[in-house]
């Protein structure tokens, strides 16, 4: 049978079945942030739903020692922080961080208390008698992930949190964020389309592609090895798949010549150029080549062979840049 | 906003539901919008085709007659509408297709023959007051004086057979308060037929039409309080010569003989 | 709610056309007609109506025992929708049950019958010698038909369907997704229904408030079939009007215009806080 241990010693243990939509098993122990990522349509908000209790699964699931099967959103200590935030708009930020407290059965004066702690430690404590409308999409997801904290949950479910913030906003949040979840004693599990959320917040990475993890593993093991394209596009890597086998290789190591390349190297393609987009100091090129494949440039380089959308290129690789697994 | 705009449908869908419309084309004909737009798109109304307005207490006696009127009239098509005296006499006086008008009393027909809608009116047939009860009679009526204290109804004033019946009660000297004020002569024999009341003040011609459904009890004087039914040409008829053959057809032999057997009493 | 600061924007004056260009006649015609056919009943009724008649019914004890009967039991047969209509709302527009759309179905029907229909079923389940109605009478002594709560009961049977329905279109344009934020904060359905769902479906519950209320002061055709027609007791507005046509032309015109000041004057008392935003 599976090993639910986790599930049973305070982490999580879940396996998840939403017909033609997600199939997944999932661990994780206290302290844990797992990073979902998957393209769109892969599950990732289904995977959410699900384990919170919002979206009906067939399956098993354990938290932090109980057995959530069939357990209501209510009874469940799972906290969502949801992608448009779904901030009460007609209470306060502090009523709305007070809401979970006062669910529980705590009285009002304390559950404003705890209420004012964690929009303080969110540094928003200053907004709490605005209305969710009168605060910035930053501000609001602050006040969202007050809300999820305040009461107190076993598992945090963070979807997509900075999707829609301006650049910085997202980096300052990300930064915070971190130290938040370093000191939560719960699971995490952050859905993202967002390669530096996954390296820098994350402990495991799960990857989700058609409703199945495809691989899971340590955030560097994964980006260093990635089995899927997306994650691949991701961390900017290029892998092929070859058999059972990945063959992956960084886009500097990719050699772009107009003329088919003389010399032993075997691992080479023909193709268009799809894009040329500035990427650090250089040029990343992304050429179709019955794969698609993405090559890093100088700009003279660039400007000295014309690379512009639509010319077709040789793309060669030498094996020793190549890391198989 | 169109809330007293909404009324009309309703009280159409009153009418149009009640059974006493006997044919479709009729009921509608009372709709002066409807009708207007039928004898522009609807079935030919040819030259035999007689149209009566009448006294929704003639329904039963009125269809008798039609049928033989049809019979001895070959060709000839009798179509009704059915409804309160009033309604029709404001119609007819607003100029609604129509050949004959026959009223439930004097105040109705007056409306139309001041708007010069309708002919010389002659007084064809009278009508008694009555009480009705449900079959066995459950409250134990036997006269009006035991109306006190029963669940009993009778018409509005503001209908024909409800002035008569105040006078009635007056009469007798009854202050007994009704549970309801209906709105006609036959849904105020209806609460009787539903058993909704226990009691209801209703013409003898009703209590007739509802057969064994009711028991009928007599009100002594009341005969002193009948009211009269007037018959007229309407001035817009199409056939005058066909609307005058109908009024002699009912004033006659005939015609005395179908009403007096609804329960009507000679003029 | 955005009313308010519409206001606060200054705009630029309103012109017959807007800045999409000049509307299509094919549009603009039947829009036109459709207010003409919609208006003008109405105003002829105000231009036919004698003032001298219009002073006499507006003093008349009648009048003014039939208003305020017909003002009253709108107003208990709108509470009383609002207490079984929006729990049923609810649970068509939140609870996920087997047979919700025959209940949704079945719910709607009365909106279709003929007022008289209404009328004549509500008596065959609550009348004196109804299916319920008899037993009713029988065990307690009462029986709705000739009272003003049966007079209620016809407006709540008549109202129910459209307050349950836009009831339950409020609830659903309000969305679920706070519903579920709650859940998973630990709130029970009934706190998420308080605290969450019903304050952001106000406005959909007093637009369909507002509307229930219009629908039961117009009825009358279930009320007369049922309950009959007795001064301060069951003779409404609208049963007053109906009975008065049969003698008084003059009276009736009256009687409508009054019906129509008062009906317009609560529309419009209440358009600006919810029909629009409806």
């Amino acid at each position: 049978m599976r090993d639910v241990s986790p599930g049973r010693a305070g982490g999580l243990a879940a396996t998840l079945t939403v017909p033609g939509r997600l199939d997944v098993e999932l661990t994780a122990g206290p302290g844990d942030v797992v990073a979902v990522v998957g393209p769109n349509g892969a599950g990732k908000t289904t995977l959410v739903q699900a384990l919170a209790g919002l979206q009906p699964a067939a399956g098993e699931q354990w938290l932090a020692g109980a057995d959530l099967t069939g357990v209501p959103p209510q009874e469940r200590h799972v906290g969502v922080v949801f992608q448009d935030q779904r901030l009460f708009p007609n209470l306060s930020a502090l009523e709305n961080v007070a809401f979970g407290p006062r669910a529980r059965g705590v009285a009002a004066g304390a559950s404003r208390a705890v209420a004012r702690d964690w929009l303080d430690r969110l540094g928003v404590g200053g907004l709490a008698g605005r209305r969710p409308g009168e605060l910035s999409g930053g501000q609001a997801q602050r006040v969202a992930i007050a809300r999820a904290l305040a009461a107190d949950p076993a598992l945090l479910l963070l979807d997509e949190p900075f999707t829609g913030l301006d650049v910085g906003v997202a980096a300052a949040l990300r930064v915070e964020l971190a130290g938040h979840l370093a000191g939560y004693r719960g699971v995490t599990v952050l859905v993202t389309h967002d390669a530096i959320d996954a390296l820098t917040l994350a402990t495991t990475v799960a990857v989700l592609d058609g409703g199945r993890l495809m691989q899971v593993g340590p955030p560097s093991e994964v980006a260093a090895r990635p089995r899927t394209e997306h994650v691949a596009r991701l961390v900017g890597l290029n892998v092929i798949r070859d058999g059972d086998r990945f063959r992956a290789f960084t886009p500097s190591a990719v050699a772009v010549s107009l003329h088919e390349p003389d010399g032993s190297a075997r691992n080479r393609w023909s193709g268009t150029i799809r894009s040329a987009a500035p990427h650090g100091g250089a040029v990343r090129l992304q050429v179709h080549a019955g794969h698609d494949l993405i090559a890093d440039v100088t700009p003279a380089a660039t400007r000295e062979l014309g690379l512009a959308p639509g010319r077709r290129v040789w793309l060669s690789v030498k094996e020793t840049a190549i890391t198989a697994y | 906003m169109n809330r007293p705009g909404k009324e009309g449908p309703a009280s159409r869908a009153r009418r149009s539901a009640a059974p006493r419309v006997r044919r479709v084309a009729a009921g509608l004909a009372a709709v002066p919008l409807v009708a207007a737009v039928l004898t522009g798109c609807g079935p030919a109304r040819g030259e035999d085709t007689l149209q009566v307005l009448a006294a929704a207490s003639l329904t039963d006696a009125f269809t008798e007659l039609g049928d033989r009127f049809e019979a001895a009239h070959d060709g000839t098509d009798v179509q009704f509408s059915f409804g309160s005296s009033t309604d029709l006499a404001e119609q007819a006086a607003d100029g609604a297709p129509g050949s004959v008008l026959a009223t439930a009393d004097e105040d109705a027909m007056t409306i139309a023959t001041d708007a010069g809608a309708a002919a010389a009116p002659t007084v064809f047939a009278t009508n008694t007051l009555v009480i009705v009860t449900p079959r066995d009679n459950p409250a134990g009526i036997g006269s009006l004086r035991d109306l006190a204290g029963t669940t009993w109804v009778r018409c509005a004033d503001q209908a024909p057979c409800g002035r008569v019946a105040r006078t009635v009660l007056q009469d007798a000297g009854i202050s007994a308060t009704p549970a309801s004020l209906e709105e006609d002569v036959r849904a105020t024999l209806d609460k009787v037929v539903s058993g909704e009341a226990d009691a209801a003040l209703v013409y003898a011609t009703d209590a007739a039409s509802a057969g064994d459904a009711v028991t009928t009890v007599d009100i002594p004087g009341a005969e002193r309080e009948q009211n009269s039914y007037l018959i007229a040409a309407l001035a817009g008829a199409n056939d005058p010569e066909l609307a005058r053959a109908w009024t002699d057809f009912v004033t006659g032999p005939e015609g005395e003989a179908v009403l007096t057997a609804a329960g009507f009493s000679r003029p | 709610m955005t009313g308010a600061t519409a206001h606060d924007v200054p705009r630029p004056r309103r012109r017959a056309r807007d800045s999409l260009g000049r509307p299509p006649l094919v549009l603009l015609l039947p829009a036109v007609v459709a207010v003409l056919l919609l208006v003008s009943p109405l105003v002829t009724m105000v231009v036919a109506t004698d003032p001298s008649s219009l002073a006499a019914a507006a003093g008349s004890p009648a009048v003014a025992d039939a208003l305020w009967l017909s003002f009253i039991t709108s107003t208990a047969a709108t509470v009383i929708c609002l207490v079984l209509g929006l729990p049923l709302a609810w649970m068509l527009a939140r609870v996920d049950f087997p047979g919700r759309r025959l209940v949704r179905s079945l719910v709607i029907v009365p909106m279709v019958l003929p007022p008289v229909v209404a009328g004549i079923a509500l008596r065959t389940a609550f009348g004196r010698s109804g299916l319920l109605g008899e037993p009713l009478l029988a065990t307690t002594g009462f029986a709705f038909p000739y009272t003003t709560w049966g007079v209620v009961l016809a407006h709540v049977f008549v109202a129910l369907p459209f307050v349950v329905i836009s009831m339950e279109g409020g609830l659903r344009a309000a969305g679920s997704g706070y519903d579920a934020a709650a859940a998973t904060l630990g709130a029970s359905r009934w706190l998420t229904f308080r605290r969450v769902t019903v304050p952001l479906a106000l406005p959909g519950i007093a637009a369909a408030l507002v509307l229930g209320w219009a629908r039961s002061l117009g009825e009358f055709g279930a009320t007369i079939t049922f309950n009959g027609n007795y001064p301060g007791i069951t003779q409404t507005m609208p049963t007053l009007i109906y009975v008065e046509r049969q003698s008084d032309t003059d009276a009736v015109l009256a009687l409508s215009l009054i019906m129509l000041a008062v009906s317009v004057g609560v529309l419009v008392a209440l358009r600006d806080r919810w029909l629009v935003t409806a």
